[in-house]
């Protein structure tokens, strides 16, 4: 093929990425089914779904109730009986209609079965704030999950890797939740036609640098990288990291990069008690304590739940400038 | 068996608690129907069918009967609860399926295992916690389970196993297999949300589920007119818009042909069925003697016991020149035997190595 001819990068939103990602699961994988609310007819109430029932009829693609219960356990059942199910959570808040079939079944079948039991389900879910959807639409409940042993999750922060993710979900012998993030929907970005998977438990460093290492989760990555421009400003040369696979959560990744930069600041969108980044500090003081200069620094959510007005909002979520501020006053500058 | 009048208690203090005449009674409700009488009639079971729910309900009886004596001496850890009393249910529906039909269970869930083919060597390493059991003695006996029988495990929640059955049926149905799934829980489990969703989805889509309710009037330690304003919980089927049937859980014949119908209709392609079948548990919700609460009179538990399910059956066995006090004996010592052999072997069993803590918490192939 001559150079000339080379495609240009494709470049698509996170959206897409989305609904290309479970397209190629119906694609290749014939035991595979969509079900949850709204995702067939209506296309999934953020449209990630749209053309799959057209495509692949209703054998394939289902509406369900309004039964949260009821579409995890039909998750876990059928994945437990020869079915590669992939069932949407519309939004991640509704967990709470769910946790029994999520934390005492799903997530604990194949121990206390002594390993006769295997569940290649995936749920897929949108989480995070910023679109005024107040308290009980907006939350990012991802530390809910991590915390308990037997299922996988994943927190892609662009189309790359909300495609990469999803496939690499379903192929996946165990319950993994992908968490997507509605913020994210309209963001553009490289993504390959075809298929391909983002490993499982692989974070990416995004942006080298030598003077402090940011974690980021989702969303936060990109106000991360944004953060790291304007601390150039302030001679600091910024890494960041995409932590991308929460559960399991690549440890080795983030202490390589703090033992050449020797400071480390956490940022998500959920509350900053009690997240995930409050795990991922205590790996860094285990595994790196020698190698710190600084007390790792945690950005987060306040304690509160998610306000509804936009005035509001906007100071909930974490940003560069919060960021900025967070390293500024930690480090002194 | 000829119908008895229910008398249903209508206040829930334990003194008050008269024994329920738990049987068959007519409702109006259209989507309802009482199981056919004609049990032994027509074209009735084999005598081998009527052996094998004779043995049946002998395993469960007698393996109850130990693990719960083992427990209250203290050689099984953990909680036990006991399905001795409501043998039928399990005998009765387990006789129509094959290893590739499928049953979530309880958290009283031994009986349902014994009935689907387990066996005691297994069953009882599991509760013993010795890495021969079911499941390496990882789960013990709330979550024991055979997925090789068809067995998707006892429960620990209640109301777990219904949301879970139907996502086995809607396999079933999605495979294009001629398998049905069948989901037991409890009179106290049918006031959980998961219940109702899970039977809801599983009308909307016609899935070979058939939900069986073992109405033993308690849930827990809580009579049933005190955690239901309904006497039939095989009332609610009409609001899933699937057929309600009510059964005497007492009599195995009546489940058999109840349950018969139900699963026959299911592998048809007609959708599920909710069968209520009115049966007893002899013991505490926990254990035998359990932690002593008065929450039932001494009589309540005599009167079920007249009209235990295997005593009646037996004498019915012999009345039909289907077996011999004698071979029906040998079935008994035969059982005893097989039982003592087990608990030897779980006795003799080695617990699970430390490794096995961490394995099995995903799978890692």
């Amino acid at each position: 093929m001559s150079e000339a001819v080379k495609a240009e990068p494709r470049v698509i939103p996170y959206v897409s990425a989305i609904n290309e990602g479970v397209r190629q699961v119906l694609l290749e994988q014939e035991d595979a089914f969509v079900a949850g609310e709204d995702v067939a007819g209506a296309g999934g109430v953020y449209g990630y779904y749209t053309g799959l029932l057209q495509e692949f009829g209703p054998e394939r693609v289902y509406d369900t109730p309004i039964s949260e219960k009821g579409i995890i356990g039909l998750g876990v059942g059928a994945s437990a009986t020869g079915c590669r199910p992939v069932v949407d959570l519309m939004f991640m808040d509704f967990i709470g209609e769910c946790m029994d079939e999520i934390a005492n079944q799903m997530a604990k079948m194949r121990y206390m079965f002594g390993g006769a039991a295997t569940l290649p389900v995936t749920v897929l879910t949108m989480a995070g704030a910023g679109q005024n959807l107040a308290a009980q639409h907006s939350q990012s409940l991802e530390a809910w999950l991590a915390h308990l042993p037997g299922i996988k999750v994943l927190c892609p922060s662009n189309p790359y890797d909300a495609k990469g993710m999803t496939i690499a979900a379903a192929r996946d012998d165990n319950p993994v939740f992908v968490v997507f993030n509605k913020a994210s929907l309209a963001l553009m970005g490289e993504v390959p036609e075809g298929s391909y998977e983002v490993p499982i438990g692989k974070a990416a460093v995004l942006r080298e640098g030598k003077d402090l290492t940011i974690i980021g989760i989702s969303r936060m990555v990109h106000e991360a990288l944004a953060a790291a421009d304007k601390l150039k400003e302030l001679g600091l040369d910024v890494e960041v990291i995409d932590a991308r696979s929460i559960q399991p959560f690549d440890t080795e990744t983030v202490v390589n990069s703090i033992k050449k930069t020797h400071r480390a600041l956490v940022v998500h969108e959920a509350v900053r008690f009690g997240g995930f980044g409050g795990e991922i500090t205590a790996q860094i003081q285990e595994e790196a304590f020698d190698y710190l200069d600084a007390p790792v620094m945690r950005v987060g959510a306040p304690f509160s739940p998610v306000p509804f007005s936009p005035a509001l909002e906007q100071i909930y979520m974490p940003n560069a400038d919060s960021i900025v501020a967070e390293v500024k006053k930690k480090l002194e500058l | 068996m000829a119908a008895k009048k229910k008398a249903p208690v209508k206040k829930a203090s334990p003194t008050k608690a008269k024994a329920k005449k738990p049987a068959a009674k007519k409702k109006p409700a259209a989507a309802k129907k009482v199981a056919p009488k004609k049990a032994v009639a027509k074209k009735g079971p084999s005598n081998q069918t009527l052996k094998e729910l004779h043995l049946k309900m002998v395993r469960i009886r007698r393996f109850e009967e130990e693990a719960g004596r083992m427990m209250e001496d203290g050689k099984i850890p953990g909680a036990l609860h006991l399905y001795v009393g409501e043998e039928a249910v399990a005998s009765g529906v387990m006789q129509h399926l094959s290893n590739e039909d499928q049953v979530t269970s309880t958290h009283r869930g031994h009986g349902h295992l014994v009935a689907k083919g387990g066996e005691f060597k297994p069953m009882y390493a599991e509760l013993f916690g010795r890495s021969t059991g079911y499941c390496g003695g990882k789960g013990g006996s709330m979550h024991i389970c055979n997925m090789d029988l068809g067995m998707l495990g006892a429960n620990g929640i209640v109301g777990g196993g219904p949301p879970i059955a139907m996502g086995a049926a809607f396999s079933a149905k999605f495979r294009k297999t001629n398998n049905v799934v069948v989901s037991f829980f409890g009179d106290g489990a049918s006031n959980e949300g998961s219940v109702h969703e899970a039977a809801n989805m599983a009308a909307l889509y016609k899935l070979p589920c058939i939900f069986v309710c073992e109405n033993n009037g308690y849930g827990e330690y809580t009579a049933q007119a005190n955690h239901q304003a309904i006497v039939d919980v095989a009332d609610r089927a009409a609001g899933y818009g699937m057929p309600g049937v009510v059964v005497d859980g007492m009599d195995v014949m009546a489940v058999y042909e109840a349950a018969g119908e139900a699963i026959e209709r299911a592998r048809n392609g007609a959708g599920p069925t909710l069968l209520e079948c009115k049966t007893y548990r002899y013991y505490d919700h926990v254990g035998i003697r359990g932690m002593g609460m008065n929450y039932r009179t001494e009589e309540e538990v005599e009167e079920w016991k007249r009209r235990d399910a295997i005593q009646s059956f037996e004498k019915r066995l012999m009345q039909l020149k289907v077996m011999t006090a004698k071979q029906i004996q040998a079935v008994h010592d035969k059982v005893n035997k097989d039982i003592e052999v087990a608990i030897e072997f779980a006795n003799n069993s080695p617990y699970p190595e430390p490794h096995e803590l961490l394995e099995n918490v995903y799978n890692e192939a």
